[in-house]
């Protein structure tokens, strides 16, 4: 039978480990008026709407000093470790940046063409008619990555201090109202020591912090630990791995596909499928993103994309192309009923992925966390200009907006995958269709982690790389664009010696190869194994939390540096 | 006589030339026969008039010797190649790589208003000049620099140009008086070359032992050890191997290590993945050895063994002691 | 003491760096950073200010570059020069390595400093040593490669590696020193430090605020050009043996070895 990777939990308490009172002396803490964790969409969005209400609260605004806004981003940039499809509805755009037409927004095209296809082995079917979440007219594909440079330059212009290289360790909390966010350190070597550079961490004390990390934020599961904010059903997670292509012809619609090569048996749960996106004229983009709670241990998203392009189908597209760009990210998809039971506590809020806002059917994150982080810029505006640190109002305004009423209506249309391929398709379809009333109720789901898994067949038709169409992880890994230092100490916290099931599990799951099992285990077959883990390999996916492990933020500056994913 | 290449010849306190320069002057001496000019080459310090005049053998037609600069340091030398060049005419200074070429080219650039290329490969003739090629962008691509107007400067990467003693016969010795710049006073040589045996510079080595996972264990980077020694190299390792503790820091090639290019690259054990390949790929040669058919390393290496490292590399260390004993 | 740090903006390691075909220089559109090696030079300068052998009164970092340069001042700033001095200026473009060591010593010669301290290269591999084309130009002693520094009372003594092995040299102030990466670890710059950068003094300069004649730089003052990229020259592929009998095995490396003047 089956062993779930849950038996095995990380040694760490995020509730305990990750939260603190301020240590710093008064005088030494850095004090902002809103600490932003994050510099993704909702963060930014976050950052330029406060900065844009300031304008007109001069009062407010000296009250919060300095520094009134402060983003946080632990990538080089912001962007660089963001990652998506995307085809980006244009409200959140238009409504925060009302003078800017379109055209000068970071968007490739809007989309005026897109199919859907159910591929087998050798054969892509056109599905007629195109079931109605794929539509994506009058949406725009967008590279996340350069959303997140753009909006980081526009926060920049408003006034808002992006302070990256920067990664948020610790949550800082006093009688149970949240005061900001501590720094990590720099300089510490592979066993935790302080290197000849060491730098301590700061204190951030700010008046209102604002939680939007995105998938698997680290802060976000330790608040959601530490005030208990679970929601009705616990969170799910996707995985995506992404390549950016240069090809010779121009692709001329946004595809989506399903099937082949994910297999249907609902013994092994493999939902999920695979999208091509045109990105201007010479540049198209393609992943594959599968749910984590498949159950085969020697699943590989990585390899299975690999896979996917030796269709004849994808090869087309991608005939005498060269691969520029490569990444890999989780996505929440335990959809409404997933959501912490509140988004905010006293002078906290939680905004975008992080808080699980994304609509797994119809693959929109990006807008929603736009505008959750406008929302939230809105009520701690308002609360603070009353000198109340109490947000309350954040979390209304999100379930009564388009989020949460986009998030209800599509709210089981994950869970049924878990039938299989077929049953789960037709009743997601009916779920669509019905707008959510039919089949109604709440579908059960549970954890990723809590999935029994075995070694099975899934690795048996991965291709071996030829380095001109297929890659293997380690040279996809230099792909991203992944610095992260040789000797820092190992930010993945999971157990070591785990039985061969579990720590195949993380071996073929993890897209950059950071675990492997040694050779003379691999060889003799042994039943329990020592896991050998290489973090600086980690593009910081979240894979590893949803399935078992936990993943904590490394140093400052680490990980990938993703320019058009 | 007008055009001609002028090459910089380093030697060590006990008067031998080093390789790099030697291979400089036959460079030069193959550039300026195409050319229809002259090779030249200077020295400074005591040089020997058998030492300077040895240089023709290399293809020097003259060596310009300055006994008063001081070796060692590039500003004196600065002045020195500048009068000669003014002097003389000669149209290129060309360097071969190390740390007093660059220092020396780099100076002559301001001394002289004039182009330098560093880091060159290759040296060729194009429409009666010379054109340096030399790699950009991690050598993904190779960039041809042409010069305006007189002179130009190539320095080279170190080990670009090959040592050519042939029977150029004996150079013309020409002694030159030399009044330092003021500035070139400045700087005073205390101790010259002093050894640190501890850090082995794995980046001077011409041929490199590398070990990988594939070794097994720490102890067997004896096998390492041993041929490199028997060979005349040094170690280096991968970045996994550090990692475990087999070797140290200072011996570990890639992405995150050091970037070598010597002539021989052995890799044992090595799959050749992309973080260490960036740090080797210049190698002259590599020969590697690994029991994995499959082995990435494979497809860029001059010769691949696939076999077991355990029983290959002891047997090759004593055919070596054997071949170069005997 | 006054110690200028010369600085560079260049790509980021991480970017995937191309030639833009048209301009033939290297695209630097993509992220970019403070030259790596640059970091080490301020360090040097702060460990020469902490080490209380001198009284440095202020560490200015001075850079050449485009308009987004500042982000390289600002970290030098961050990891703790005093000041900050941008030249820049459209007449700059293109300027190759004689035309940039020209501009550098002419900006760094307004300043007046004793000691100039800069990284061994740069990060782009554009060129390594300007430091030794900026001192002859300055008139002052160089030395490259350093790794380490002791100030002394009008002088600094070095040691350096070079060709065989490592050199001490003593130097007279005012000099110009570049720096290996071994001379030191860089400290990471504190939040609070990174925080206040922005406020920190900066001056821009064009070329004719610091007598730098506009014919001698640029494309149209560089005395070397870029007349073709090509891909690198296509290795052959390799042989490959497969080991049965060891001792032939053998036997065929060292022929091989031996055919390559190897052994």
């Amino acid at each position: 039978m089956g062993i779930a990777p849950a038996e095995f939990p990380p040694p760490v308490d995020p509730a305990a480990d990750y939260v603190t009172e301020p240590t710093d002396p008064e005088d030494e803490r850095i004090e902002v008026g809103v600490a932003i964790v994050g510099g993704g969409p909702a963060g930014l969005a976050c950052a330029i709407k406060t900065m844009q209400l300031l304008e007109d609260e001069p009062e407010l605004a000296e009250k919060l000093g300095e520094v009134p806004v402060a983003v946080v981003e632990k990538g080089k940039v912001t962007g660089a470790h963001l990652l998506s499809g995307a085809n980006m509805r244009p409200s959140a755009m238009r409504e925060l940046f009302p003078d800017l037409d379109p055209s000068e927004w970071p968007v490739y095209q809007e989309v005026t063409k897109d199919a859907v296809y159910l591929l087998t082995k050798k054969q892509a079917f056109p599905l007629k008619p195109m079931p109605p979440n794929f539509r994506n007219h009058g949406n725009y594909v967008t590279s996340i990555a350069k959303l997140g440079r753009f909006l980081g330059e526009k926060a920049e212009e408003a006034g808002a201090y992006l302070l990256t290289e920067t990664a948020a360790d610790k949550l800082l909390v006093s009688d149970r109202i949240v005061k900001g966010i501590r720094s990590g350190d720099k300089g510490r070597g592979r066993e935790g020591e302080e290197l000849s550079n060491f730098e301590p961490g700061s204190d951030v004390v700010a008046k209102a912090t604002v939680l939007a990390e995105g998938t698997q934020g680290h802060l976000t599961g330790a608040a959601i630990d530490f005030f208990e904010l679970q929601g009705l059903l616990p969170q799910r997670w996707e995985l995506g791995v992404k390549e950016i292509w240069e090809v010779e012809k121009p692709l001329d619609r946004v595809i989506h596909t399903m099937g082949w090569p994910l297999r249907k048996a609902p013994k092994w749960n493999e939902f999920g499928g695979s999208f091509i996106y045109p990105m201007g004229e010479d540049k198209v983009c393609i992943g594959l993103v599968v749910g984590l709670d498949y159950t085969d241990a020697t699943l590989s998203v990585h390899d299975a994309l690999q896979e996917l392009k030796t269709h004849p189908f994808v090869r087309k597209i991608l005939e005498g192309g060269k691969r520029v760009g490569w990444g890999a990210k989780t996505i929440p998809s335990g959809g409404f009923w997933a959501l912490p039971r509140t988004l905010t506590v006293p002078g906290m809020v939680i905004a975008g992925d992080g808080a699980g806002m994304v609509n797994v059917p119809e693959l929109k994150g990006i807008h929603y966390a736009m505008h959750a982080g406008m929302y939230a810029a809105e009520a701690i505006v308002d609360a603070l200009k009353q000198d109340s640190v109490n947000f309350d109002a954040y979390d209304e305004r999100v379930r009564k907006s388009l989020i949460g009423e986009d998030l209800y209506r599509s709210r089981n249309m994950r869970q049924p995958f878990s039938r299989g391929f077929f049953v789960g398709g037709a009743i997601a379809s009916a779920m669509t269709i019905t707008k959510g009333a039919f089949p109604g109720g709440r579908w059960h789901q549970h954890p990723d982690a809590e999935e029994e898994m075995e070694l099975d067949g899934a690795a048996k038709n991965y291709p071996k790389p030829d380095n001109k169409y297929t890659f293997d992880k380690l040279s996809s890994v230099f792909a991203s664009g992944n610095a992260t230092r040789d000797d820092a100490p190992n930010h993945i916290k999971v157990q070591r010696h785990v039985p061969r099931e579990v720590a195949q599990t993380w071996v073929s799951m993890c897209p950059a190869q950071v675990y492997e099992i040694p050779d003379d285990q691999l060889e003799n077959g042994a039943a329990e194994v020592d896991l050998n883990i290489t973090p600086s390999n980690c593009v910081q996916c979240g894979a590893i939390t949803a399935k078992g492990g936990r993943l904590t933020p490394p140093e400052g500056g680490d990980g990938p540096l993703y320019q058009e994913t | 006589m007008a055009g001609g290449i002028l090459v910089y010849a380093l030697h060590d306190d006990e008067g031998n030339f080093n390789k790099n320069s030697l291979g400089a002057i036959s460079e030069a001496a193959k550039l300026a026969s195409e050319l229809g000019t002259e090779a030249a080459a200077v020295v400074v310090g005591d040089v020997s008039d058998d030492g300077a005049a040895g240089l023709g053998a290399y293809g020097a037609k003259r060596v310009f010797r300055a006994k008063d600069a001081p070796e060692g340091l590039a500003q004196p030398i600065v002045d020195v190649m500048a009068k000669v060049i003014s002097d003389e005419g000669f149209s290129y200074a060309l360097f071969g790589g190390g740390l007093l070429g660059f220092e020396i080219g780099a100076g002559l650039t301001a001394r002289l208003n004039a182009g330098v290329t560093m880091e060159v490969t290759e040296v060729k003739v194009q429409d009666g000049k010379l054109v340096a090629e030399r790699p950009v962008l991690q050598d993904s691509a190779i960039v041809d620099v042409g010069y305006v107007g007189e002179p130009g400067i190539i320095i080279g990467r170190l080990n670009a140009f090959d040592a050519n003693e042939g029977d150029g016969g004996s150079a013309e010795v020409v002694d030159v008086d030399i009044e330092l710049s003021d500035w070139s006073t400045k700087a005073r040589m205390v101790t010259r070359g002093e050894q640190r045996g501890a850090d082995v510079n794995i980046e001077d080595a011409e041929i490199l032992v590398g070990g990988g996972r594939g070794l097994g264990e720490k102890d067997n980077f004896k096998l390492a050890e041993e041929l490199a020694d028997a060979m005349g190299g040094a170690v280096a390792a991968t970045r996994a191997v550090v990692d475990a503790g087999w070797y140290p820091y200072a011996a570990q090639i890639g992405q995150t290590g050091k970037t070598v290019a010597p002539k021989l690259y052995l890799a044992a054990g090595i799959s050749g993945a992309i973080q260490h390949k960036v740090g080797m790929q210049n190698s002259e040669n590599i020969l590697a050895i690994n029991k994995d058919p499959n082995a990435p390393i494979f497809e860029f290496s001059d010769l691949g063994v696939v076999g077991d490292l355990h029983k290959i590399l002891p047997k090759l260390t004593e055919a070596v002691k054997a071949k170069k004993g005997g | 003491m006054k110690i200028c740090c010369l600085v560079k903006e260049v790509p980021d390691a991480a970017v995937q760096k191309r030639i833009d075909s048209s301009t033939k220089r290297l695209d630097r559109s993509g992220e970019k950073n403070l030259n790596p090696f640059d970091t080490h030079g301020i360090e040097a300068a702060m460990q020469i200010r902490e080490g209380g052998n001198a009284e440095v009164d202020e560490i200015v970092a001075v850079t050449m570059g485009p308009e987004s340069a500042v982000r390289a001042l600002h970290k030098a700033v961050a990891l703790g020069a005093d000041r900050s001095v941008h030249l820049t200026d459209e007449a700059l473009a293109g300027s190759d390595v004689c035309a940039t060591g020209y501009a550098l010593a002419k900006v760094l010669e307004s300043e007046q400093p004793d000691l100039v301290l800069l990284g061994q290269q740069s990060d782009d591999g554009e060129c390594y040593t300007i430091g030794a084309v900026v001192a002859d130009h300055l008139k002052m002693p160089s030395l490259t490669q350093v790794i380490k520094i002791d100030v002394g009372d009008g002088k600094l003594t070095c040691e350096r590696q070079a060709e065989y092995g490592y050199d001490t040299v003593e130097v007279d102030l005012p000099a110009v020193i570049s720096v290996g990466d071994a001379i030191n670890e860089p400290r990471y710059p504190s939040l609070k430090a990174i925080m206040g950068a922005k406020k920190k003094p900066l001056e821009t300069h064009a070329t004719g605020d610091v007598g730098i004649d506009a014919g001698e730089v640029g494309e149209a003052g560089s005395k070397t050009q870029v007349l073709a990229i090509n891909p690198p020259p296509q290795k052959e592929a390799g042989e490959i043996i497969e080991d049965e009998d060891t001792n032939e095995t053998v036997e065929k490396i060292v022929a091989w070895l031996d055919e390559r003047k190897l052994i």
